[in-house]
């Protein structure tokens, strides 16, 4: 199977070809995400994801696959004033 | 008001945003989360700052749960931001991530003063006003750049008391009060507390809202400095109301001098309190 490199949050990452921007979060976070980008378990999920700097909305993430060699920032709420 | 106990402060609305109790807390500088929760309930803040950063492999949701269970809105800041273009980008993560409108827009300038780059949040501030933001823009106690940021389109201004975690209180309060007397926005003391005090004299000083953040998660007691924020925002707001007297240069008695008893002819022979008689 062939597969893809990101810069995934500053680091080289190799995914296989063809990997949604959904599979991507659910994989990182380790929750799973429905179709339209929210948390499966009915939480609020909190994470945010930029493909080369523009963000991508929630409900796109199942219809974005990211191009070899993109750089992927996925984003969430931490402490801060 | 009707009654002396009646200590009740009414909501501020910062554009379309009614915001229930004037004290934003933040979340920055504590470690121990159960810490931070009670300090957030008994700060009784009904809007909390967050950052906005990288998924790391040891990051914990915990945050937005923390504050999805506590019932508290979330305001995402673009705190780390040096220049407008990353701003701007943080921001559009916060509202993705976080599903709001809110932002606190807050471009450093360099990581030494902390102090912001009025040229950069002001760009930020027009740019992400114009993207349908309500933004609350950091800003430095200037009133020139506090106008500018209202005319950009800032929802509030949040002006510092003094530098991010210094606990210097409020450096230049004629300052402040300029920028509140001119503010067609809501103002928010933001960044300098170090006590409640400080708190206070900000609302005094005409106020609407104030930011706490390292005064309260980083004093040896949180739970209880952030009570103490709490009255102390109902406290200036009130005073602010009830018409403090002028300061004058001298003192002035407020018991009657008329109807006092006749001085003691011969104070010295009397063996008063002076004359060591041990009651």
């Amino acid at each position: 199977m062939s597969t893809l490199t990101l810069t995934l949050n500053g680091k080289s990452a190799e995914v296989p070809a063809g990997t949604t921007l959904r599979q991507l979060v659910a994989e990182t976070i380790g929750r799973e995400v429905a179709v339209d980008g929210t948390a499966a378990d009915g939480g609020r999920l909190g994470v945010a994801v930029a493909v080369d700097r523009h963000v991508v909305p929630r409900s796109a993430w199942d219809a974005t696959v990211p191009r070899d060699g993109a750089a992927v920032d996925l984003v969430t709420a931490v402490q801060g004033g | 008001m009707d009654t002396a106990a009646d200590t009740a402060v009414p909501p501020l609305r910062i554009g379309g945003y009614e915001l229930a109790s004037r004290l934003i807390m933040g979340t920055g500088g504590i470690t121990d989360l159960a810490a931070l929760e009670r300090a957030l309930v008994a700060s009784g803040t009904t809007l909390t700052t967050v950052a906005l950063r990288r998924w790391a492999t040891d990051t914990r949701a915990s945050m937005v749960q923390l504050l999805d269970r506590l019932g508290i809105d979330v305001l995402p800041n673009t705190a780390g931001c040096h220049t407008a273009r990353d701003a701007v980008l943080t921001a559009r993560l916060g509202r993705e991530a976080l599903e709001t409108d809110l932002v606190k827009v807050e471009v450093i300038a360099d990581e030494h003063t902390l102090l912001p780059d009025v040229v950069e949040t002001l760009e930020a501030t027009e740019r992400l006003a114009a993207d349908g933001f309500t933004v609350l823009a950091y800003t430095s106690d200037d009133p020139v750049t506090a106008l500018r940021l209202e005319q950009a389109g800032a929802a509030a201004v949040m002006p510092l008391g003094s530098p991010i975690g210094s606990g210097l209180g409020i450096l230049n309060r004629h300052h402040l009060e300029l920028i509140v007397t001119r503010a067609g926005v809501p103002v928010v003391l933001d960044a300098g507390v170090g006590t409640a005090s400080d708190v206070t004299l900000a609302m005094e000083a005409g106020c609407d809202a104030v930011l706490a953040a390292s005064a309260i998660t980083r004093a040896a007691d949180p739970a209880r400095m952030a009570s103490a924020c709490r009255l102390a925002v109902a406290s200036g707001w009130h005073a602010a109301r009830a018409g403090r007297i002028p300061r004058r240069e001298h003192a002035r008695a407020s018991s009657p001098r008329v109807g006092r008893i006749d001085p003691t002819p011969d104070a010295a022979g009397e063996g008063d309190a002076h004359g060591g008689q041990g009651r």
